[in-house]
């Protein structure tokens, strides 16, 4: 004990000085972030900005008048990759988490699928891009159509809306479960009616950061075979369709001919711009990402509403 | 020619079949199509069916005419995918096919009829403020290119060239402008140095040349033109002592020699008998000239008679290639398609 009145020196100066510096650099920090994103947008804007008007939003592209291309093609293929992606990968990836997190027993067998479902999120794009051309585009014969493009997209996902959903599972208190079980409930209806709705928001932020990545992917999409160009989106009109052939046989037949038909998204569609050698076309690339990014933000608005709504509604 | 590669021809009764469908087709021009017609393959002939595509999509609008870029090479083996379904109707194509090509077209039992569409140059650029050098010859653009060449200063490309550090761009080895280059200047199809600033974009090329006082590059003459203003072009001497600048002029009269080539579309013979896939090439060849030379698509229309001649062999389902694989690349088209044309 004679020792310690002799080691500790106040020097309260000194460390106040070291955590205000420490504040300082982790403030800086921050805005290094801010101000790459603020310049991002910032160069779109000044780039592409010129370029966005309603025809921009409703025609499609063009390489003889590029002065009325437009990413309404682009902007439908990309709804309808997601809309594959969200309606593959979110019960797929929520499915797998709730057996893994609340079922599965932990042994070595379940502690080896974790690390592999851990890598599997790591694996770089284009490598799911090779493993959708040889799955879906060849074997399961999708073709090079949006069916096999959102599919492999949802591959693309699903590992990271496991391990999202698993952190929001584990999050929820098991006080809960055990009340639950304790007044008689299921495991499911315990799940179904406590721990799901208590792990929502930090799924729904899973499921949309997944999903924001998805959406800006190129090089799968490239891979198995998004063109470069088309002038029609999936399916053609709806309207004609059902017109000809009425309401249920027109819509069947759209939907048959949506999912087999070749396809262009907003990522394939910039990326194309931007191989083009004429300045305009680069204006047209930063439109796009522009419009890419008003997507992506609304995507990211919606979840956030949501995660406002479902906190409202459960501390009320 | 090797009997493997001899244009094989159709049967007469199916010519006159052929022949009256498309008489008939010319007539009922009014009448819709519905269809899709899935063309790929390289990116330099890509702006000139995404041009036809879009003026057909006016005449034929439910027509869905789709074009992906995956490099001549990637195109054609996505022409000979081994499951019909998947493979596309049109390729694109800046080489006339390969021999492994043929191969895979014997594998698969693809017939395809052969098309040349235009007239593309590579422009061999230095940056502006280059000003000792107007023009190098095939010899010296060898030296430099070659496979372990060690030139790496101007000063060691030609004597009297100021000691000034050489960097090199050009397009990567997926683009069919590498294997052109390389087949023209060193000898040997993708024979080069790898000590290269090596993009399949061709902006970046064009951005790294006007970046770099010392560079030198080459890539596609369509790439070229709208950004005349940051680079300088070069004239090649193929060794006779008169280096040729690249315009549309001297790559059409074959004056710019040897860097100036055909450019082809490839058509597989049995979705040729679509009426979708048969509309888009007549309608692509009568209107070749425009679509070609539009401003946005730039490159150098064919002699018209050559035009009448593919268009012809395209209605009469003339399948195969004129190219040899020991055919010289720089006999001009007249020459090979009119002597098939004489049998």
């Amino acid at each position: 004990m004679s020792a310690a009145p002799s080691a500790y020196r106040p020097a309260i100066g000194r460390r106040r000085f070291v955590g205000r510096l420490g504040l300082a650099a982790f403030v800086a920090l921050s805005l290094v972030a801010l101000v790459a994103l603020g310049a991002l947008i910032l160069q779109v804007l000044q780039q592409g900005g010129s370029v966005i008007s309603r025809t921009f939003l409703s025609n499609p592209p063009s390489i003889l008048e590029p002065e009325t291309a437009g990413v309404y093609v682009a902007i439908i293929g990309t709804l309808w990759l997601i809309g594959i992606t969200v309606l593959a990968a979110v019960p797929l990836g929520v499915g797998a988490a709730i057996w893994l997190e609340e079922y599965a027993p932990r042994n070595r067998l379940t502690r080896f699928i974790h690390l592999n479902i851990s890598n599997l999120a790591g694996v770089p794009s284009i490598v799911y891009g090779l493993l959708g051309l040889a799955i879906f585009v060849r074997s399961l014969q999708m073709g090079r159509s949006v069916l096999a493009g959102g599919l492999t997209l949802a591959l693309l996902v699903v590992p990271v809306i496991i391990i999202a959903t698993r952190e929001a599972l584990a999050a929820v208190p098991p006080s809960i479960r055990h009340a639950s079980l304790a007044l008689g409930a299921t495991r499911w209806q315990t799940i179904r009616h406590h721990v799901l709705p208590a792990a929502l928001p930090g799924i729904l932020t899973g499921v949309i950061l997944s999903l924001s990545r998805a959406i800006g992917e190129a090089a799968p999409l490239i891979l198995i075979g998004a063109v470069s160009y088309v002038a029609a989106p999936p399916g053609g009109s709806l309207a004609e369709s059902v017109e000809a052939q009425g309401v249920f046989a027109g819509l069947r037949e759209w939907l048959r001919a949506a999912l087999s038909d070749g396809f262009t998204a907003l990522p394939v569609q910039i990326y194309g711009w931007i191989g083009e050698p004429d300045e305009i076309f680069h204006a047209l690339a930063a439109g796009g990402i522009l419009v890419l990014l008003v997507v992506l933000f609304s995507m990211n608005a919606v979840a956030i509403g949501i995660r406002a709504w479902q906190q409202r509604h459960r501390h009320s | 020619m090797n009997s493997r590669n001899r244009p094989r021809r159709l049967g007469s009764i199916r010519i006159a079949a052929v022949a009256l469908v498309s008489v008939a087709g010319v007539a009922l021009a009014m009448e819709p199509l519905t269809g899709k017609v899935a063309v790929d393959g390289s990116s330099t002939v890509a702006p000139i069916m995404k041009a036809a595509a879009e003026l057909f999509r006016a005449e034929q609008p439910r027509v869905t005419v789709t074009v992906g870029v995956s490099g001549t090479g990637g195109g054609f083996k996505k022409f000979f995918e081994a499951s019909p379904e998947l493979r596309t109707d049109i390729t694109n194509a800046s080489r006339p096919i390969k021999p492994s090509e043929l191969s895979k077209a014997a594998e698969t039992g693809v017939h395809y009829i052969e098309l040349p569409i235009a007239f593309d140059g590579i422009a061999v650029v230095v940056n502006p403020k280059n000003s000792f050098c107007d023009s190098l010859t095939i010899a010296e653009l060898r030296a430099i290119w070659a496979p372990g060449s060690t030139i790496r200063n101007w000063k060691d490309v030609r004597p009297g060239f100021p000691d000034m550090a050489l960097k090199l761009y050009g397009p990567g080895h997926d683009s069919g402008t590498f294997d052109y280059f390389t087949e023209a200047v060193v000898g040997t199809e993708r024979h080069s140095r790898n000590d290269y600033t090596a993009n399949e974009d061709d902006n970046v090329l064009v951005r790294g040349v006007e970046g770099d006082a010392g560079a030198l590059g080459y890539f596609g003459f369509a790439y070229y033109q709208p950004n005349a203003a940051k680079l300088k072009l070069l004239a090649i001497d193929s060794g006779d002592g008169k280096p040729v600048k690249p315009s549309p002029e001297t790559i059409g009269n074959g004056s710019y020699h040897p860097l100036g080539r055909p450019l082809f579309i490839y058509v597989n013979a049995d979705a040729a008998q679509r009426p979708a896939v048969k509309a888009l090439i007549e309608f692509t060849f009568a209107n070749a000239k425009k679509i070609v030379e539009h401003r946005r698509v730039n490159y150098v229309a064919l002699p018209q008679e050559i035009y009448d001649v593919a268009l012809r062999r395209f209605r009469e389902g003339v399948t195969g290639t004129v190219y040899a694989p020991d055919t010289s690349k720089t006999r001009s088209l007249a020459e090979l398609y009119g002597a098939t044309e004489r049998k």
